[in-house]
């Protein structure tokens, strides 16, 4: 409670919360107000936003509704970016906790596999994956996910390399618990918060990488997305801006969001961490 | 019989190139119900002893010998499974717990891990468990860091005996206590001793303590042996420089108040 | 005997998690100059919080009441010999109390700020300004006169983290005595090498220029000390400064401390759980719980004919080398 009292107190988590609630609005709302299927047509093409009531923002050169692919495209955005994510972070978790805890030569090869990753630029690696693999919401997820769960790795095992030091875990080695409870049970969720920490880092460039990805026409090609939004604007950037703009400033929105709701929850927690 | 018996355990560290011996050829053994002390300066070896003995580090040479047993010849689940028989209280109460447990998971763990006890008779064998070190089972539920430290201490004597070990390693079990607790915790672990003959492996700095609950005592400096026997002659009377040291820094209430 | 400070009805209050936790409950204590006086509890007792309220040091989230008023010895012609070589203060005997609370009385206060408030102030008089004004905001009044480092040493209980790692242990020394005497960095050195020497460290040549991690526990101690008496302070508090360190070790600090108090006619506020320990040191022992004073005596009167039970408990808890076999006691064969 008092975690989040401290949370609601700080003006820039609480303008991330509005924005990341602001967005998950959207995505489940998306099929309630547009029922249909996003990606039909609509209207006339290239129609500018605030001319007609029944599209606000307008139409695509397809004549597609700009306010239904948004809505449509936060779906996108937030499922990817959370999967992604959250498979970096229990990857990441799980091979640092391993390398960390079992040391010697399981610590030496995790370690190196980690090194091959981290020097490959993320970027590239999901682009290579997804043109050899094939374009889908699930091949993008585990994409982006190869590139970013080396920084959770290393801060999991770093963390585990001070814990398993500690008395508690020695006290379960001569309870004889089993080395792979102990790694699970006691070392990993002392471990996670400083890896927790990166969440929010790793969901915004998951969410970019996404965009990326999209633009670069490596996206789902059966769903609506705000790369491929701007991608498709882009062709008539200097006659119809708005098809770039309204999904650029939606993707900037979303990202400012989920980067200060994640520093406040961050800020939150570390408060009550100092106090006890 | 005895009940362990160390032989020429030797432990070195790498220090700056060199290697230094934490221990250097210590050698003794612990009879069934006795208390044996291990005590001396900081950096005298004596908490890796303890650890050497419990099998958390390993030696570079010598034999442990446990209820006849080749101690350090023990590997993966047999290991595991012996180390029910001998058991380990630390220092510091807080640290030697995961600080997310309660003290009802902190006692299931050894009754789980060496099947002590069926799930649904643990409830019961961890209220019992608490009432034995002085607790209300009431206190079962409560998380580790809500409790106060000699609570903690008697939750941690607790978890050493659910296994019913024959030996407990004390490495300066009371030295964080606060002394009104202390005299409790240390009665409580005599108590322990008369009914279930556990033996101690005591390990303190602090002598008035090792002489008022040691049979015998060893006294370490820099890893090796200096002085052994029973722990009342020893205290009582040093020959070792150390343990002349030792005797001469206790503090005490009455003698050399007037030195300063 | 002149009082060096008086303590009344000292409350301290910490707010923890929404509740609030009283540490210190009014206290009233009066800490005689030259005497070594040792205050000794349990934890939870509040001694520490005690000497943290003395020397200013608390959080600014605690919530003090009451007042301490310090009355400087400023006529005494035994200046510590090594911290005063060639400084002539201004003398003249002051006796100030200055109010706790956080009422803002600051302008009435200017002037009596700027009096000379220890041997020290006449030297520095802007630098004392300057050095009061700075300070953390604390519970203390603002204009408050003893200053920490400068007429306060503090000692804590671990010296690993009150040193600086990546400080030689030298420069920690010498910057104290910049601060607080006005050195040149030549002549602090030279100032830290004899205070290395004075605390009884063996080959201080070579430890001035040692990192802390390369001393033993007794040893980053030691140079805890000497950077705690750098400056000259007429009131050192050692604070659980020999509870992380064994036995041996922990007598040698004792009789250092001893040592450096007897020669620099330093005032001793000695913060244990140990009451024998303190026996061997103070004078006087103040026996706090629950953050109340129980009892205060001279140590012979508190040792030998405690008039409050718990004293009475704390002595019989204390095992020395003299007490009975507990195994006696528990049936057990000895």
């Amino acid at each position: 409670m008092s975690a989040l009292s401290r949370f609601l107190r700080t003006p820039e988590a609480v303008a991330g919360a509005f924005l990341l609630a602001a967005l998950f609005a959207m995505a489940l709302s998306a099929p309630l107000l547009f029922p249909g299927d996003p990606q039909a047509i609509a209207g006339p093409a290239l129609l500018p936003p605030f001319q007609a009531w029944s599209l606000p923002l307008g139409t695509d050169r397809l004549g597609r509704d700009v306010l239904a692919e948004l809505f449509h495209g936060a779906r996108t955005s937030l499922a990817v970016g959370l999967a992604a994510a959250a498979a970096a972070l229990a990857v990441g978790a799980v091979i640092g906790t391993l390398a960390g805890f079992a040391g010697g030569l399981v610590d030496e090869v995790l370690m190196r596999i980690t090194d091959a990753f981290q020097t490959v630029p993320a970027f590239l690696l999901a682009l290579a994956f997804v043109s050899v693999v094939g374009p889908s919401l699930g091949v993008v997820v585990v994409a982006i996910a190869l590139g970013t769960w080396t920084g959770p790795a290393r801060v999991a095992r770093a963390e585990v390399l001070s814990i398993r030091e500690r008395d508690y875990v020695a006290s379960a080695r001569a309870v004889g618990m089993h080395p792979l409870a102990i790694a699970f049970r006691e070392v990993l969720p002392n471990a996670l918060p400083p890896v927790l920490a990166l969440s929010s880092v790793i969901v915004a460039a998951a969410i970019l990488t996404e965009a990326a990805l999209s633009f670069l026409g490596l996206g789902d090609p059966n769903r609506v997305t705000w790369g491929g939004m701007i991608a498709e604007g882009r062709t008539v950037l200097r006659t119809a801006p708005f098809l770039s703009v309204v999904p650029g400033i939606a993707l900037v929105l979303t990202v400012l969001g989920v980067y200060l709701a994640g520093e406040g929850i961050v800020e939150a927690t570390a408060v009550r961490r100092g106090l006890s | 019989m005895t009940l362990l018996t160390v032989s020429n355990l030797t432990k070195r560290y790498r220090r700056g190139g060199k290697a230094v011996a934490a221990v250097d050829d210590v050698s003794f053994h612990i009879d069934p119900g006795e208390t044996l002390a291990l005590a001396g300066p900081s950096g005298s070896g004596k908490s890796t002893i303890a650890r050497l003995v419990m099998r958390l580090i390993e030696p570079d040479a010598g034999g442990v010998e446990f209820e006849g047993d080749d101690f350090l010849a023990l590997r993966g689940a047999a290991l595991r499974a012996r180390r029910a028989r001998l058991q380990m209280v630390f220092q510091d109460p807080l640290a030697a717990f995961n600080p997310r447990a309660t003290v009802a998971r902190v006692l299931d763990d050894p009754l789980r891990i060496h099947g002590i006890a069926s799930r649904t008779e643990r409830p019961h064998r961890i209220a019992t468990l608490l009432e034995r070190v002085g607790l209300t089972a009431g206190l079962a539920p409560r998380a580790i860091h809500e409790i106060s430290g000699g609570q903690r201490q008697r939750v941690a004597i607790a978890r050493a005996i659910a296994t019913k070990p024959s030996l407990i390693v004390l490495d300066e079990a009371v030295s964080a206590l606060d002394v009104s607790v202390r005299g409790q915790i240390l009665e409580l672990l005599l108590d322990l001793q008369r009914q279930e003959q556990i033996a101690y492996l005591f390990i303190s700095h602090d002598l008035g303590v090792v002489r008022a609950v040691a049979h015998r005592v060893i006294l370490l400096d820099a890893g090796r042996i200096a002085e052994s026997g029973d722990a009342r002659a020893v205290i009582d009377a040093p020959r070792s420089a150390i343990g002349k040291a030792l005797v001469a820094a206790a503090p005490r209430l009455h003698t050399k108040r007037d030195a300063g | 005997m002149s009082m060096l400070a008086a303590i009344r009805g000292l409350s301290v209050t910490y707010r923890r998690d929404g509740s609030e936790v009283a540490a210190v409950r009014g206290i009233s204590l009066d800490v005689v100059a030259g005497e070594r006086l040792a205050i000794i509890g349990e934890s939870g007792s509040g001694k520490s919080t005690l000497a943290l309220a003395i020397a200013g040091l608390l959080p600014a989230s605690a919530r003090v009441e009451g007042s301490i008023a310090w009355s400087w010895p400023s006529s005494d012609a035994q200046a510590p010999p090594s911290v005063l070589p060639d400084i002539s203060p201004a003398r003249g005997e002051v006796a100030l109390t200055y109010p706790l609370s956080p009422v803002n009385n600051a302008a009435e206060d200017r002037p009596t700020a700027k009096l000379p408030i220890s041997p020290l102030a006449g030297e520095m008089s802007g630098r004392t300004e300057r050095g009061v004004t700075e300070r953390r905001p604390s519970a203390i009044g603002e204009a408050e006169p003893p200053l920490l480092g400068r007429d306060i040493g503090y000692v804590f209980q671990d010296p690993s983290s009150s040193l600086d790692p990546v400080m030689t242990v030298g420069k920690q020394i010498a910057e104290v005595a910049r601060t607080h005497l006005g050195l040149s960095w030549p002549q602090a050195f030279a100032k830290a090498s004899i205070l290395l020497e004075r605390v009884r460290l063996t080959d201080p040549a070579s430890v001035l220029h040692a990192f802390p991690h390369q001393l033993s526990g007794g040893q980053k101690q030691r140079v805890a000390i000497a950077a705690a008496i750098a400056a000259g302070p007429k009131l050192l508090i050692a604070d659980e400064a020999t509870s992380a360190l064994d036995t041996i070790v922990q007598a040698e600090i004792v009789t250092l401390i001893r040592q450096l108090v007897a020669e620099d006619g330093m005032t001793l506020l000695f913060i244990s759980h140990d009451i024998a320990l303190a026996a061997e040191l103070a004078e006087r022992i103040a026996v706090f719980r629950h953050g109340q004073l129980v009892e205060l005596g001279v140590t012979a009167q508190i040792v030998d004919a405690p008039t409050q039970a718990y004293t009475r408990t704390l002595l019989d808890a204390h095992i020395g080398l003299d007490a009975a076999s507990l195994l006696n006691r528990a049936g057990l064969h000895a």
